[in-house]
């Protein structure tokens, strides 16, 4: 005796394999993407070996100030510029960035002007950071007076990195399950410590994203240093309100010189830069971990 | 004491009865962005008694229950209007602190939602924060041995509060709410995430725990209301002319009087099944 559900069949064309073999091809042209990227990422770091490699491993090239000469001195300044401008971005940028994202979510009353200013906010994140460079040079080096100090290049990549963190932090700290907050309300804990022990701690993964990406664009950034008055050479390591470097401003110096071995030099430049915007990333990965695990 | 919706009052409450009410729900009413979301509720929550409200979805026994630790106040365009008197004073009064009120009237929550921390700190976590001068180790044990979940957890205290099954999440839950030693415990829909056999040790604790605490539930299970409750509120929507709905209280009396002989019909046909 036929079963009911065999006689249901002619109801449904069902159409299995033609919407299996869809699946399929959507999964190739996904993995395409991911190959397209990686290769270019593969192509890109050799490259950069090849030609700077060599030039990368020379004896006194991170620690030696520069030299005329391609083969000779080293990048220690700039390497100390661009850590410097790091760390500097990440305690400018992170609290201001975070506190303001925290008020905006938790704080501010949900009306219009809190979505007018979260477009704003995301619009800043696309603006070239060349703008911002010229923001600097009125606000911190010409109105503050610090001059083409390393303190208005650390202020202005701060500046062009608020944005992505204001946003992405926002994101994060709106992942956090309202039933989170419900249920710390509901013994008698008060606003901040609510923020403080249960949301924050719970967005401190999504929010270190932001941080990652955003500071990864500050240390990369030529651009906006140039205009606030990075030099390209500095026989010293800069302090905070004396002249600076940074990788990329050096890693442009050396392409625009005509002689040959300026090419390598630039390109162990770029290793090192690579390095350290990794070992950066590295830090703030590793405490992201331990808060996913602490979730 | 009862009270049925006709009247809109509630029946001779007696001087006792005046003297054991733990809150006094006189008029409230309350507004989702203008809209009326739940029309004047009166009733009584006597000491040291279970309450449940029952009713169809939508009928505003959640937005009530919401009232009694101003939780309402988190719900953005959430407005609540007449009097609600907690121990005789006015919970919806400015000078209320928020923060003291829902220290002394504690909440489990539909969901069981454990902090993502451990077992321990999901208990300690309040207590500490709220300065408790006692010896925390034996408060965490007491409340999790009261909530009927020490032997289950005892020996992994430093493990993941949510790594535990939904059951023992919300006696979890329940512990750390009875840990704050509240006055009076919210318990809203605390059994609908939960299988039978967690149902009933969660019904098993609270009626232990009404020893000491008043509970107010809210329940979807009217067997639930009828095997737990002291009291029962009956709940309804209205639709008036133009489609717009709300809910209303229809009728609230002793649990046996109001599944034996309810004295309203909309009560009587719900409880019997005929809708809802």
């Amino acid at each position: 005796m036929a079963s009911s559900t065999s006689d249901n069949s002619q109801e449904f064309t069902p159409n299995i394999e033609r919407r299996e073999t869809l699946g399929k091809v959507f999964e190739y042209i996904f993995l395409l993407g991911l190959l397209i990227g990686l290769f270019i990422l593969a192509l890109l770091l050799f490259d950069i070996g090849k030609d700077g490699l060599a030039r990368f491993l020379t004896p006194g090239f991170l620690t030696e100030t520069p030299s005329r000469f391609p083969d000779q001195g080293g990048i220690l300044p700039a390497i100390v510029s661009s850590i410097s401008l790091g760390v500097i971005v990440i305690l400018v940028a992170v609290p201001i960035g975070v506190g303001g994202a925290l008020y905006l979510e938790e704080y501010a009353p949900k009306i219009w002007w809190a979505d007018l200013i979260e477009i704003n906010i995301s619009n800043l994140a696309g603006v070239p950071s060349i703008v911002y460079g010229l923001l600097g040079l009125g606000v911190f080096n010409y109105i503050l007076g610090f001059g083409p100090a390393l303190i208005s290049g650390a202020l202005t990549l701060s500046l062009l990195s608020l944005p992505v963190i204001i946003v992405t932090s926002r994101e994060a700290i709106r992942s956090v399950p309202d039933s989170l907050r419900y249920a710390s309300y509901g013994l008698g804990i008060t606003k901040w410590q609510t923020v403080r022990n249960h949301v924050l701690p719970y967005a401190v993964p999504g929010i270190l994203t932001g941080v990652i990406i955003s500071v990864s664009r500050a240390i990369g950034d030529a651009a906006s240093l140039i205009v606030v008055g990075a030099v390209s050479f500095l026989t010293f390591n800069p302090g905070l309100f004396q002249r600076f470097m940074a990788l990329p401003i050096q890693i442009y110096s050396y392409i625009t010189r005509p002689e040959p071995g300026f090419a390598n030099a630039a390109a162990a430049t770029i290793i090192a830069l690579l390095l350290v915007i990794l070992v950066l990333n590295g830090i703030a990965i590793y405490i992201r971990q331990r808060y996913s695990l602490l979730n | 004491m009862t009270y049925n919706n006709a009247k809109r009052k509630l029946d001779d409450p007696s001087e006792t009865e005046n003297r054991n009410a733990v809150f006094q729900v006189d008029g409230v009413k309350v507004f989702y962005s203008g809209f009326m979301a739940l029309q004047e509720v009166y009733l009584k929550v006597p000491e040291k008694q279970i309450v449940a409200f029952i009713g169809p979805s939508g009928c505003g026994k959640s937005t009530l229950l919401r009232c009694f630790n101003r939780m309402n106040d988190l719900i953005p365009g959430a407005k609540v209007e007449g009097k609600l008197n907690y121990r005789n004073r006015n919970v919806y009064d400015p000078q209320v602190n928020s923060v003291k009120l829902r220290r002394q009237v504690g909440m489990v929550f539909q969901r069981p939602n454990p902090f993502p921390k451990s077992i321990y700190e999901n208990i300690a976590f309040a207590p500490r924060t709220n300065g408790y001068k006692g010896n925390l180790d034996e408060l965490v044990e007491q409340s999790l041995r009261r909530a009927a979940i020490w032997n289950e957890v005892k020996d992994k205290l430093k493990s993941k509060g949510t790594a535990l099954s939904g059951g023992q999440q919300q006696r979890l839950c329940i512990a750390r709410a009875i840990a704050m030693k509240p006055d009076v415990l919210l318990m809203d829909e605390p059994c609908s995430a939960l299988d039978p056999i967690s149902t009933r040790q969660v019904e098993e604790l609270c009626l232990e725990l009404k020893e000491q605490y008043t509970i107010i539930m809210v329940t979807h299970n009217m067997q639930q209301a009828s095997r737990t409750a002291d009291w029962t509120a009956f709940f309804n929507t209205q639709t008036d002319a133009h489609g717009k709905r709300w809910g209303k209280l229809v009728e609230f009396s002793p649990t046996e009087q109001l599944f034996r002989s309810p004295t309203t019909k909309e009560a009587e046909e719900y409880i019997s099944g005929r809708f809802g």
